[in-house]
């Protein structure tokens, strides 16, 4: 029997991005919803994620797989005969999910304040932690070719959609990643050069693009 | 050659318990470390440079950080005995996504009931219970939120009664009261010794 995959997303969204490359590294096909989720969320995301109602949520067979992290970590083991995302060892293990725990809480809460419209202290402060964050994890990097090592893996997947807000942040803030963090960028072109990562992010422009429009619809 | 496990931790934080639950249950043997929040060691500044923060297991001098982690690599380097997370991939999907609720949602709601007064503290109250009972729904009629045996999320949120007395004291409100089956289902899992044994006293 084939599987029934079914996602739903919404495009600018860096975890729906998150979801789409691992899907597209394994090589699987799936039906891809968009959400409206400013406008009116639809009775099966409602249904499928119930406790948070937010995507992306993988749905398999019937049954939804939610939290991005959580989607990418099934899809590997599910789809476990090609490209790994997690290593094999535990300890690497480890590292790897330390890593995206810190993209996720640390980059992402820096991200949020620093996208706030209103110029202040807040946005401020969340400037400063978003570039010691990516500094951080530049330090991580390395001179490895991904965060993985040798091959794309877990880590490198949770934070490559960010480059997709590049171009945002930029604007919106005036500092430049490739002058403070010139590791992360070009790590960031190594990834674009993979057509799982290149087809799965949006153009940098329409972000912004939809970040304006919902500042004038939502204020946000 | 013998393992050689460390465990730098902080005896009233819930996290801090989390992995000496999960050490209890597989058996292993290990050398706690009481951390003075205050006057953080040299050994955990340098095995947790990145948040300086408890707790941190030490196996064979390398360092692994972030409770839930911890968890899960006791879980796959022990996974001969006592497994917390299940072998199927969507059941340890659903077992992370709960997990990850205690962590966010429900330790998030339990700020403002401890710290707070007046308006904002009704409010915290309110988003607490509701959060209680959707665990409680979560936890159906199971023994635990593992099934018939103790899991992950059990582990996860387990830490987290030692602090109810401090939220009922501060809040004013009885965790039985409204959520009955969540209180039996602390009663059991603290009948393992693994448990109570790791959990520290709720007055402390």
């Amino acid at each position: 029997m084939e599987d029934e995959l079914v996602l739903l997303d919404f495009w600018p969204s860096p975890f729906g991005m998150r979801v789409r490359i691992a899907l597209a590294e394994k090589g699987i096909k799936y039906e891809a919803r968009e959400e409206e989720l400013f406008e009116q969320k639809s009775p099966l995301l409602l249904q499928m994620n119930p406790v948070h109602k937010k995507i992306p949520v993988l749905i398999h067979n019937g049954k939804p797989v939610c939290e991005s992290l959580n989607i990418v970590q099934y899809i590997d083991q599910v789809w476990n005969h090609k490209s790994p995302l997690l290593p094999s060892d535990p300890y690497q293990r480890s590292q790897a999910r330390f890593w995206a725990d810190y993209v996720d809480n640390k980059l992402f809460m820096a991200l949020r304040k620093t996208m706030r419209w209103k110029d202040g202290e807040e946005q401020e402060a969340g400037k400063k932690e978003l570039i010691e964050s990516l500094k951080v994890l530049e330090g991580e990097l390395g001179d490895k070719l991904y965060f993985n090592g040798e091959s794309f893996g877990f880590v490198d997947l949770a934070l490559v959609p960010l480059a997709s807000w590049f171009y945002s942040l930029e604007t919106r803030t005036g500092f430049s990643i490739e002058g403070e963090c010139p590791k992360i960028i070009s790590w960031t072109k190594r990834c674009m050069e993979k057509e799982s990562v290149a087809k799965s992010l949006p153009d940098p422009r329409k972000v912004y693009d939809y970040l304006l429009e919902r500042k004038k619809k939502y204020g946000f | 050659m013998a393992d050689e496990v460390i465990l730098l931790g902080f005896f009233p934080s819930m996290f801090s318990m989390r992995p000496r639950v999960a050490l209890a249950e597989k058996g292993i043997h290990y050398e706690y470390k009481e951390e003075d929040l205050g006057n953080k060691s040299p050994l955990l500044l340098q095995m947790n440079p990145i948040h300086k923060k408890i707790p941190v297991l030490i196996h064979n001098g390398k360092p692994i950080c972030e409770s839930l982690i911890i968890v899960e690599y006791i879980d796959e380097v022990w996974h001969d005995k006592a497994p917390l997370l299940p072998s199927d991939p969507y059941q340890r999907a659903q077992a992370r996504f709960w997990a990850d609720y205690v962590d966010n949602k429900f330790f998030g709601s339990t700020w403002k009931v401890w710290t707070t007064k007046g308006e904002e503290q009704e409010a915290g109250k309110k988003e607490f219970i509701e959060v209680l009972k959707v665990l409680e729904g979560e936890l159906g009629d199971k023994p635990y939120f593992g099934g018939q045996s103790f899991g992950f999320v059990d582990v996860s949120l387990i830490t987290f009664s030692s602090w109810f007395h401090v939220y009922e004291t501060f809040g004013n409100l009885s965790i039985e009261k409204e959520c009955p089956k969540l209180m039996a289902w602390v009663k059991r899992c603290k009948e393992k010794e693994s448990v109570s044994k790791s959990l520290a006293d709720e007055n402390k």
